[in-house]
């Protein structure tokens, strides 16, 4: 035992204290949006009538939701994948500073990203309106997670040899790259996709800026109804979101658990010399 | 054999992020170059007493949270490294992580949950002579929304980096004589640092640059974010906006340039 | 099967970027139908060669590869016909070992029914036919380097190259897939190139080796003349041990003197000891099975290995003559 009783006895306190902070909160919001009112507390009753009326008004804005995420999932599969393989490919200095690059709009403030759009792009008729300004503003922040998870699973993979393997039995680029390289790195973009669709769910920041009052999402209407809506309806529209979220949450733990139980080598680990 | 090739391939992202981000920025860094009142909008923003208040007060609230965070991270993460078997530690595994995926309005609504009007707290100080304690619509507020967002990322970080610790080490330090204090400030701590400095840097870049939460609790806190977004939305003051963005866009991006050097990846929604 | 091919490598050189020199211009020419085996240490630029000559690197500037009378110098791997068995096999894990074989047909529009025939009679040359559904996962090491080479045979190649075929399997499964392998590579009359570091492997497998070392071609030729032969002190300690000392051979013994005397430690002939030679001590024994090994100790302090047969019966602090057969 290296560590000190007293030391594990502040470490549970403090964990199970964060623990609290963090999920109770959650907890509270769920209650409010089932309880019949929340003013009298759980004694009133639960009932599914909150939910009922998000429903009623902002179902628009949960189908807009899932559409952007899943049209910004298409186009960062059709351009990441791609990408994340001339990545694995190239190791220099020019590659690497292309993922940096990548890297930028994650790492830059959502506002600043919206601004550079709008200031940029909002002025060509018809798209400013559509929905697509909003998916391109998806787009932009949740590529360079797709392509970090695809590139990890290709290089896990060691598909650099496999692609030379290929090579030498006269595949030529696109045969190698839809028979060997895509079906090998499926882990690495599948990871990605659950990441690129909870990111684009729940995203906020940018969309605020981007959207219209006919192009809402569902973070959208989350802040409309905090600024205005009864906080019952506001819990419950906060408890339809988290529903959301979960189902896509389980799956890159299980993905993320079901990578680590497997082998660590490589089917074509090189020997040692 | 010719890599030249598969230039091809990189090249729809490429153009994807070359003309909706790279350009963009470029414009808006020019657009923050233009003048209003006869002078650049990056002079008038570097010359004024209030967007420089403005950045003070974003500056020691995210200081202050990640510094909170950190103190509050270091025990936990350690806890989760030195017991990595027990019943429950999927579920509260769980618990700490999965606020990672929340938005910043939704983590503004739950400290207004916490410590709002209506809140929690409130309605647990009802008793107290100044009446029920509320604080989510100030700095108060944020400063709790900075903690509850970047809790699970430091969490996360921080105890990876225990795992890795070779426990080798402590009991080197052990059959040396080291106790439990001497033990965690000569081995434990200089192993923990570079993860600490990484995990705070992302810490203090994302509460930066926070929107969201500081939107949900009130359009009036004096944060960067929503001096910008004020100067957009309800004083059309293009330039200035464009200025302010591209100031605090340069900021977050090198504290998060030291983050990932010394931490490694790590994602998350944004806040 | 068409005719086998000639290779001809002229002033092959291989620089890196950063200015190393994996390969010094060299020259070699391997007959048709020929199985050369490429033996170096790691590092002597055996693998980077046979990269050159699929076509996975560009050699340097005013280097030619001949593959008969073609000139393929300017020639993709994807267009070159050259079977390859990789180092780690690299054999697709989305692929059943069937399919992996196939593949090579696939991508030259071969139609479906007539691949999968083709490919079992691959896998049926390497007696591998019912691991055909298998994944390659649930094969072991030695399946798996036989659907390697099953996969490179499939597409007919002109050429076929083995990068150390057998290294990644242990010691006993690649003693007995050795001698396998060198009867099916002489019957499949395929121009062959074997990169191995292991000597064993080298005289087994190829009809002639050739011997590297930093980039450069020590010495060609069969097992037999390098062995006895060897050009440099390089080939000879490569090939077998090669022990070194200073002395003078009077007739057939060992004798004080100040010559370099090379030999390899079988050649000892160890007896009593005589009124003129060295007197040598054992400074230890170590029985091997099939023979026994002793560390001579001379009087002037130089030490060697000699090797005995098997019932050898000196021990340890015995004072023995030492002379040399065939010398």
């Amino acid at each position: 035992m290296n560590h000190s009783r007293i030391d594990t006895r502040i470490g549970t306190a403090i964990t199970l204290a964060v623990a609290a902070f963090l999920i109770g909160p959650v907890i509270l919001s769920v209650l409010a949006g089932l309880t019949k009112n929340y003013f009298v507390g759980l004694s009133s009753g639960l009932t599914l009538r909150w939910i009922g009326e998000v429903w009623a008004l902002y179902a628009e804005t949960i189908w807009r939701s899932f559409a952007v995420a899943l049209a910004t999932l298409a186009i960062c599969v059709v351009t990441g994948v791609p990408m994340a393989w001339v990545l694995t490919l190239h190791r220099g200095r020019l590659a690497r500073a292309m993922e940096e690059l990548l890297t930028l709009p994650v790492a830059v403030p959502g506002l600043a990203s919206a601004l550079a759009l709008i200031v940029s792009w909002g002025t060509v008729s018809g798209l400013r309106g559509s929905i697509w300004f909003i998916v391109i503003g998806h787009v932009l922040f949740t590529l360079p997670f797709m392509v970090r998870a695809a590139g990890a699973s290709m290089t896990h993979a060691d598909l650099t040899t496999l692609n030379e393997a290929a090579a030498t039995l006269g595949a030529g680029r696109i045969a190698r790259f839809l028979h060997i390289v895509v079906p090998n790195a499926m882990p690495g973009i599948v990871t990605g996709a659950l990441t690129v669709l909870t990111l684009s769910i729940g995203e906020f920041n940018l969309t605020w800026l981007l959207h219209t009052p006919l192009t809402k999402t569902l973070p959208v209407g989350l802040a409309d109804a905090y600024a205005s809506a009864r906080l019952e309806i506001a819990s419950a529209y906060t408890l339809v979101f988290l529903l959301m979220l979960i189902p896509l949450l389980v799956g890159l733990q299980w993905l993320a658990a079901r990578g680590d139980r497997r082998a660590p080598l490589p089917v074509n680990q090189k020997p040692r010399p | 054999m010719a890599r030249r090739g598969w230039l091809w391939f990189a090249a729809p992202a490429a153009v994807l992020f070359i003309a909706f981000w790279l350009l963009p920025m470029v414009g808006l860094a020019i657009i923050g170059a233009e003048s209003r009142n006869g002078q650049s909008a990056y002079l008038t923003v570097l010359g004024s007493e209030q967007y420089w208040m403005s950045l003070l007060n974003t500056v020691v609230l995210s200081l202050a949270a990640t510094l909170a965070t950190l103190l509050l991270a270091l025990p936990v993460g350690r806890f989760l490294a030195w017991h990595p078997r027990f019943p429950g530690r999927r579920v509260l595994m769980s618990m700490l992580t999965f606020p990672l995926a929340f938005p910043g309005v939704v983590v503004g609504f739950l400290v207004i949950l916490l410590s709002g009007r209506q809140g929690l707290i409130a309605n647990l100080t009802q008793w107290l002579p100044d009446g029920p304690l509320v604080f989510a619509y100030g700095m108060g507020g944020l400063f709790l929304g900075y903690l509850y967002f970047s809790l699970p990322r430091c969490i996360g970080v921080i105890s990876a980096a225990a795992e890795h610790i070779d426990p080798a080490l402590l009991e080197a330090a052990r059959t040396l004589g080291a106790g439990a204090w001497r033990r965690f400030i000569d081995v434990e701590l200089p192993a923990l640092t570079p993860a600490l400095i990484g995990a705070g840097a992302m810490s203090f870049a994302t509460s930066m640059g926070a929107f969201g939460t500081a939107f949900t609790l009130a359009t009036q806190i004096d944060v960067l974010p929503i001096t910008i977004y004020n100067e957009f939305t309800n004083y059309a003051n293009i330039p200035v906006a464009a200025a302010l963005s591209i100031v605090l866009g340069l900021v977050t991006w090198a504290v998060l340039y030291v983050a990932h050097s010394l931490a490694g990846g790590g994602g998350g929604a944004g806040a | 099967m068409t005719e086998p091919v000639a290779i001809k490598l002229t002033q092959c050189g291989k620089t890196w970027p950063d200015g190393t020199r994996a390969l010094h211009p060299l020259d070699l020419e391997v007959s048709g139908g020929e199985i050369l085996a490429l033996l170096g240490p790691s590092g002597c630029g055996k693998t980077t060669l046979l990269r050159i000559i699929c076509g996975l690197e560009q050699a340097d500037a005013g280097a030619r590869v001949c593959f008969g009378h073609e000139d393929v110098t300017a020639q993709t791997p994807e267009a070159r016909g050259v079977g390859v068995v990789f180092q780690s096999y690299a054999l697709f894990p989305n692929m059943t070992a069937l399919q992996n074989v196939a593949y090579g047909l696939r991508v030259r529009k071969i139609p479906a029914a007539q691949r999968e025939q083709r490919a079992r009679d691959m896998l049926r040359l390497v007696r591998l036919e019912e691991f055909a559904e298998r994944r390659i996962d649930q094969l072991s090491g030695g399946q798996r380097q036989r659907v390697a080479l099953a996969r490179a045979l499939a597409i007919e190649p002109r050429v076929l190259l083995l990068d150390e075929p057998l290294t990644a399997l242990d010691a006993k499964l690649r003693e007995h897939l050795r001698v396998e392998l060198a009867q099916m590579l002489r019957g499949l009359h395929i121009t062959t190139i074997i990169v191995t570091h292991d000597q064993d492997e080298a005289m087994i497998l190829g009809d002639r080796i050739a011997v590297m070392s930093e980039g450069n071609l020590e010495q060609i030729g069969t097992a037999e003349s390098l062995y006895r032969a060897p050009a440099t002190d390089f080939v000879g300690d490569f090939l077998g041990t090669l022990c070194r000392v200073r002395a003078r051979l009077s007739g057939s013994v060992l004798a004080p003197g100040s010559e370099s005397i090379t030999f390899r430690p079988h050649e000892c002939v160890l007896s009593q000891p005589g009124s003129q030679g060295h007197t040598a001590t054992i400074l230890a024994r170590f029985f091997l099975g099939s023979s026994v090994r002793y560390e001579i100790g001379l009087e002037d302090g130089q030490r060697f290995s000699a090797l005995a047969p098997p019932d050898s019966r000196y021990t340890t602090g015995d004072l023995v003559s030492i002379s040399l057969a065939h010398h």
